[in-house]
């Protein structure tokens, strides 16, 4: 085994999974720029799990060819484009991609990416050509540790109010983002989703123990038949791994 | 009449454009077209104005090249290059190598010969010059433009053109000079293959046989057999020329010939100094009377004096 950073996006998961949910309720297929922290997008968006692993083991057969590691993952299957590493890089990349072919767009960043000067300028030009484009900013108030007030004292979803686009600021609630996305696609659109990261900025610690995790939440109040499909996935997706790891 | 350098790159736009590609840039349509590079055209036609955002603009080109149309970026001074290359050398020139999508894309970096300050003026080529996944060339001539313009075409890795102002009324092919015996052999690349053609004149009347090799590869750069042949049978070996710094292209190029040939390579590029507004404290391209007086002093002649 080898060591490399991981990104996990335990306790963000709702983000991801509801978008995909209103994509397929629209019957749309969005081009996606995912971000350093994007397992949880490319699983949502059905992307094969097998490859994920096999990136993760650092095998050519893996989704970014055994290059990318847990930060630069791709699927061509799901329109999923790779990230670069430069923070935030994605969003223009995206929005010159959605201007060329015009095609529903997702991009998503973190509340530190989005501070990128560059993010800010795509995010504009996004706006003058309305692009029919959606920018999800994971927000988790976090930039590894350091939080959004000492960052700034200003809200991403007012950032794009000011560029003349729609800008929400919601928490990661299915039915909240379900909502917020009724007119996606018509002109450009941010949406600052409010959510917690279980782990570390990079690799499977924990910094708070009382952290709060949607996900558990959920779990309680749906009650045994959740625990149930937890369980089923936990066993689907260990004898998953367990075949990828004996596959040579 | 022959073609321009400049109605080349215009008719190349064109051309580019009516088969469905853009061009992307800042202030293209407005007053000048880029130095008369550009056809009158506007959005609808595929001319594409970016905000004054240089990193972002830099990004949106990329995003627009992995949807695969070849686009052309215009950046209008190769000092400009500080802020519009990140996302280019970050993504579009790993994309093919990382995820298997190759992302081709044209920019057009524009030197400037001077008077323009401390950031813009001259040949940036070597902040690419490092990066895998990227062809650099600096045409000179129509025919070369043309060429360095089909290669792009027929490939799918990120090119960038490196162009100077000062060869854009230009509509003469320049040619190699080789001796079977010479005293010394330039390498020039950009704006300076144009002094360094004049001062090889200059220097065969003092008697001293100078080889021109023009170099329009910077990268890949393909030591060519009779090029290699011409360096070996030089008495004093070869000087690369750039109007960038010495510090990239010009001695990785000047390294890679000493690494096959037993022969010294010296460099003549710009000075080690940030170049101001004017004259005096400019920092221009080597001239051919500072070659003529460098290369009459590699060659062991100490009594050419300035002019």
């Amino acid at each position: 085994m080898f060591k490399f950073p991981i990104y996990l996006s335990a306790g963000q998961e709702y983000i991801s999974a509801s978008i995909a949910e209103v994509m397929k309720e629209l019957n749309v297929q969005p081009n996606i720029f995912i971000q350093h922290r994007g397992h949880s997008t490319y699983l949502a968006f059905d992307a094969p799990i097998e490859r994920l692993i096999d990136e993760l083991l650092g095998r050519k057969s893996g989704c970014a060819n055994g290059m990318g590691g847990s930060a630069s993952i791709q699927s061509k299957e799901k329109n999923i484009f790779g990230h670069d590493g430069l923070m935030g890089s994605q969003v223009p990349i995206a929005v010159g991609h959605c201007y060329q072919t015009q095609h529903p767009t997702i991009v998503y960043m973190g509340d530190a990416s989005a501070e990128e000067d560059y993010v800010l300028g795509a995010l504009g030009w996004a706006s003058t050509k309305r692009l029919p484009i959606l920018f999800v900013v994971e927000d988790n108030n976090l930039s590894i540790l350091t939080e959004k007030k000492v960052r700034r004292n200003w809200n991403m979803h007012n950032v794009a109010e000011a560029f003349n686009m729609q800008g929400l600021d919601i928490e990661d609630d299915p039915a909240q983002i379900k909502q917020a996305l009724v007119s996606v696609f018509e002109k450009p659109m941010l949406v600052n989703i409010n959510t917690h990261r279980k782990f570390w900025h990079s690799g499977a610690g924990i910094d708070d123990e009382n952290i709060f995790d949607r996900y558990q939440e959920q779990m309680d109040i749906l009650g045994h038949e959740a625990s149930q499909i937890h369980e089923q996935t936990k066993q689907m997706v260990e004898q998953i791994w367990q075949k990828q790891l004996e596959k040579q | 009449m022959a073609k321009t350098v400049r109605e080349t790159i215009k008719d190349i736009t064109h051309q580019h454009l009516k088969q469905g590609s853009r061009c992307y840039g800042q202030c293209l349509t407005a007053v000048g077209w880029v130095g008369g590079t550009l056809p009158k055209l506007y959005e609808k036609d595929g001319m594409i104005e970016l905000s004054m955002a240089d990193v972002a603009g830099g990004g949106i080109v990329v995003g627009a090249a992995l949807a695969g149309k070849r686009p052309i970026y215009v950046v209008r001074y190769q000092g400009f290059q500080w802020y519009n290359s990140p996302i280019i050398a970050n993504y579009a020139m790993k994309s093919k190598e990382i995820w298997q999508r190759p992302c081709p894309l044209l920019v057009r970096g524009i030197a400037m010969e001077g008077g323009i300050g401390p950031v813009a003026g001259s040949s940036h080529h070597s902040i690419y010059h490092r990066m895998p996944g990227v062809k650099i060339a600096s045409p000179m001539t129509p025919r070369e433009y043309e060429f360095a313009y089909k290669s792009f075409m027929n490939d799918d890795d990120v090119y960038y053109i490196s162009e100077h102002r000062k060869s854009y009324d230009n509509s003469k092919e320049l040619f190699n000079i080789i001796h079977p015996k010479a005293d010394i052999t330039l390498f020039p690349i950009s704006i300076t293959r144009f002094a360094a053609a004049e001062a090889q004149k200059e220097l065969e009347k003092l008697g001293l046989k100078v080889n021109i090799i023009h170099q329009l590869w910077i990268k890949p750069f393909n030591f060519k057999e009779d090029w290699e042949i011409a360096l070996a049978n030089s008495k004093f070996g070869g000087v690369v020329l750039d109007d960038d710094y010495e510090e990239g292209a010009a001695s990785s190029i000047a390294h890679t010939m000493m690494m096959k040939v037993n022969k010294r390579v010296r460099t003549l590029c710009l000075e080690p100094k940030s170049a101001g507004f004017y004259p005096d404290v400019d920092n221009l391209p080597p001239s051919a009377e500072k070659i003529i007086i460098k290369v009459a002093e590699y060659c062991g002649l100490r009594t050419i004096k300035k002019r």
